[in-house]
């Protein structure tokens, strides 16, 4: 069984008080409470400070392009279907450069499990607006305040019946570790959009602007009612729900693919004894 | 015998089953079989043809005159009855064009009627055109009736009998009508195969077990992607409709890091979307195939047509240093092995592979004898098992005598594999250090170079070994090329240079093309494009200057007739 040091990677550049350190810390012990070990999971990252996370943590590491952590995820995991493949982007990442990606992986549902450090700005590039930047920040790009309407990702994820939508706060990391292990747990593609303060850029949505607002789904909260589920995915503002706020069961794309039934692709050999045969049919 | 049958007519009115279909009853006659296709980027009307040239002696390219047109509207009458030969004739079914020809060189076919008469519905008509064209080349209808029962097996045997029937009455009208006809077909021999540049991608790519293609939809490409979907089930590959092409080259290179062989294809515009991954694939040394078939830009440019335009794209695209491999086939044949001999490189080296061809090859058929599966090589470089655990430590970019790292499978063992875009450590970790940098583009540039340029092979040549002319060229024109070497080597000393392996370009020790080149009076450098992009390639590798330069950018390929036109020019003054 892996133990907390099995888990140490490297020391990690991320600012003093980061909201990354106290998903690092519960992913870690997620990890370990669930008994996988560091080879049994791949992270794919992009590119910005939540795209480090794999470097501080020991697993298989792609650590891909701004933006594209989630068709690499989608090829690994179709590939070697027994492996915990988990994607870890930024909001800039995941919901401005790589938005396509989402949308179709969500329509997959390929069991790839997401994880959103949402700072709701651009940290590795100093500080200009995300797409889940509230609308009116200033910055020293947008200097009027940002213009267009904050994108509601859990909104998002549900219009599209994704399987498993979560939010999550660095703040709250019991809660969170709960969310972590739902999401490994579920079968299909689960996205988790996790609130983080970036102490350096973002001004406005800082720890104590979180934790005043955050609250958890009151135990008779159904997230299987798609309907209410969107209604919730609604609410924010002086109140912000965390929790598996939507989840369905629908199949997954691995199930649904007839030639990895049996066994990953990665551990069926080439045949090549049909290609005569394939040749004849050029005749 | 040397026979062009051109199928004209619109978008959606069947020419390339009539084609096709035609194309297979030569090729299984065991006559050589060239075609090629003209369409354009439109699913109805417009103005599209098939042309089939074939023959007893091998066939490596289109003529511009033809024997017989199968002309389906007026427009293929208008465009191509000035191509005719002397002996030339038009069949047309008078009803289907609304008009009637009473020139000599006109048959009139009732297609439609014959087609209702005997197989009981109209939408046979083509079959019955099918069957007139052998009719008239005096073949009979017996491997048409073979091929029509494998065409229609799942339909059941009342469409197989009625396209039958309606096969020979198109056959036996043409028999008994075609008083011009003077057309005799050689004797037949044995089936040959008959394989387009797309298919014989397809096909190299299973061959070489390929597992995991990803790819978006463009043409001339996605005949590959189609190709590999129908062997999906066979030979256990997973074939995924990307959402775009930067989504297929990444999740290419993900299937290929958890280990298995991955590809992706497209054409011009989809691989300035693929950049940024083939230069993550660089940096990451994670092996890809890439087949990039060109056709007509800038930006979407005559999407369904034909030239060599992305050759410098290929060789200087992606931000910062990034090795790769291009090849380009001039046959289906080139292509077929070429396709092998990419995979085994992209996972010998761990640098990324192109592929290049063009429309004009991925749509041709081309007929051969057999490609020889023995020639097909598999050796799998990946670390898997007990292969990986064995070692006492592992770092997925450890430097080595010849830069090429133990290419781990992730959660095989207790080893991880770790990558990254960033610079990175031998470990594959972040890092910025200037050291290690200059060790890792060392590594990825220099130290592995020497080994892949042994394995270039040196440009083609065929015909005179002392050549006075040298033609020379790259990629899908190396057939018509070739003919024109055959057609003026009667009286001249004549060669053809034709570089299929382009980059690393190929070294001189093996074979020295420049001492070629060198002691000829004429060189000329034949491109499907406008700027000579090869020349340059030749003239910066080499320092090597071509005489001469033919270029066609009109975005059709070169016909036999056209290349000697342009190359009369040159030689008349020799
Ligand atoms: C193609 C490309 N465009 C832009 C960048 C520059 N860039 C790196 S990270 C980043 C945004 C980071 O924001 P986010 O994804 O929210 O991550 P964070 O740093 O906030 O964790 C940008 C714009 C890049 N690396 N690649
Ligand atoms: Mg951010």
């Amino acid at each position: 069984m892996a133990t907390l040091p099995d888990y140490r990677g490297q020391h990690p550049a991320w600012c003093p008080g980061c909201g990354n350190f106290g998903i690092l810390k519960v992913f870690k012990d997620a990890m370990i409470e669930m008994d996988i070990e560091p080879h049994q999971i791949t992270v794919v990252s992009g590119i910005g400070q939540a795209g480090k996370f794999p470097h501080y943590i020991k697993c298989n590491t792609f650590n891909g392009l701004h933006g594209r952590t989630l068709p690499v995820a989608t090829g690994i995991k179709l590939s070697n279907h027994d492996m915990l493949v988990v994607a870890v982007a930024g909001d800039g990442d995941c919901y401005g450069e790589g938005g396509n990606h989402l949308i179709h992986a969500i329509r997959r549902n390929i069991s790839v499990k997401l994880f959103v450090h949402d700072n709701q700005i651009y940290g590795l590039t100093k500080g200009q607006a995300s797409p889940t930047s509230m609308e009116g920040m200033k910055t020293k790009n947008q200097p009027f305040g940002v213009l267009s309407e904050q994108l509601n990702p859990i909104a998002l994820a549900i219009a599209l019946d994704c399987g498993f939508v979560a939010r999550g706060f660095s703040g709250d990391g019991e809660h969170l570790k709960g969310l972590i292990k739902e999401a490994v747990h579920h079968k299909g593609f689960s996205l988790v959009d996790i609130l983080q303060p970036c102490v350096t850029f973002n001004k406005v949505n800082t720890f104590e602007w979180y934790n005043e607002r955050v609250y958890h789904l009151e135990s008779e909260y159904d997230p299987e009612d798609r309907t209410g589920a969107f209604k919730k995915a609604l609410e924010w503002g002086k109140r912000i729900p965390i929790g598996i706020i939507y989840r369905n069961h629908r199949e997954t794309l691995e199930e649904r693919i007839p030639m990895i039934k049996d066994k990953p692709l990665v551990r069926q050999s080439f045949d090549p004894s049909k290609l005569q045969a394939t040749q004849k049919e050029f005749y | 015998m040397d026979y062009s049958i051109k199928i004209g007519g619109e978008a959606g009115q069947g020419i390339q089953t009539i084609g096709g279909t035609l194309a297979k009853a030569f090729s299984r006659s065991g006559y050589h079989v060239f075609t090629h296709q003209d369409y354009e980027s439109r699913i109805r009307g417009g103005h599209n043809f098939f042309q089939i040239r074939f023959s007893e002696n091998p066939l490596t390219a289109s003529r511009d005159r033809v024997d017989i047109l199968v002309a389906l509207d007026k427009e293929s009458i208008v465009c191509h009855e000035n191509e005719l030969t002397e002996t030339g004739l038009i069949i047309y079914d008078s009803s289907i064009l609304k008009q009637k020809h009473e020139k000599k060189h006109f048959l009139d076919i009732p297609f439609v009627n014959l087609a209702i008469e005997h197989g009981g519905s109209k939408i046979m008509g083509n079959t019955a055109a099918v069957g007139a064209v052998l009719g008239m080349l005096g073949l009979n209808t017996r491997i048409l009736e073979a091929i029509i029962t494998d065409a229609f097996k799942k339909k059941g045997d009342e469409v197989i009998q009625g396209n039958i029937r309606t096969a020979v009455a198109g056959h036996d009208f043409a028999l008994k009508h075609c008083q011009e006809c003077a057309f005799s077909a050689a004797p037949e021999s044995e089936p040959k195969m008959l394989i387009a540049g797309n298919e014989a991608i397809g096909f190299g790519a299973i061959a070489s077990g390929c597992r995991f293609y990803s790819a978006y939809p463009m043409t001339p490409s996605t005949g590959i992607m189609n190709y590999i979907a129908d062997k999906e089930k066979d030979y256990r590959i997973i074939v995924e409709q990307a959402e775009d092409e930067i989504a297929a080259i990444n999740m290419a290179l993900g299937a290929s890091f958890a280990g298995v062989r991955a590809m992706t294809g497209t054409s011009g515009g989809g691989f300035a979307l693929m950049v940024e991954g083939l230069s993550l694939a660089g940096v990451t040394e994670t092996p890809i195939v890439i087949a990039l078939a060109q056709r007509p830009g800038p930006a979407t440019g005559l999407p369904t047509r034909t030239e060599q335009g992305d050759l410098n794209f290929a060789l200087y695209t992606a931000h910062g240093e990034v090795p790769r491999v291009i090849f380009a086939p001039g046959t289906p044949e080139q292509a077929f092995y070429l396709t092998n001999k990419a995979f085994g490189i992209t996972e010998k080296y761990q640098i990324p592979v192109i592929i290049l061809t063009d429309q004009y090859l991925a749509d041709s058929q081309w007929t051969f004898e057999k490609f020889d599966l023995n020639r097909i090589h598999y050796s799998d470089q990946r670390l898997r098992g007990n292969a990986l655990e064995k070692f006492s430590e592992y770092k997925r970019h450890a430097f080595t005598d010849n830069g090429v790292s133990p290419l781990g499978v992730p959660g095989d063992s207790k080893h991880l594999v770790v990558t990254d875009s960033d610079e990175h450590d031998e470990e594959g970790h972040i890092i910025e250090d200037a050291e290690t940098r200059k060790k890792m583009v060392e590594k990825r540039l220099f130290k592995k170079l020497p080994l892949l340029q042994q394995e270039i092979e040196s440009p083609v040549v065929y015909g005179n070994n002392h050549p006075d002319i040298v033609l020379v060229g790259w990629g899908s024109t190396y057939g018509v090329m070739k003919e024109a070497v055959d057609t003026l080597s009667g009286n001249k000393n004549i060669a053809m240079l034709h570089f299929t392996e382009i980059y690393p370009f190929p070294l001189r020790e093996k074979f020295d093309y420049l001492n070629m080149l060198n002691n000829a009076k004429l060189s000329v450098c034949i491109e499907n494009n406008a700027t000579g992009q090869f020349a340059r390639l030749m003239r910066t590798e080499t320092g090597y200057e071509f005489k001469a330069k033919i270029n066609r950018y009109d975005g059709r390929p070169f016909t036999l007739d056209s290349l000697l036109g342009e190359l009369d020019g040159y030689i008349t003054g020799l």
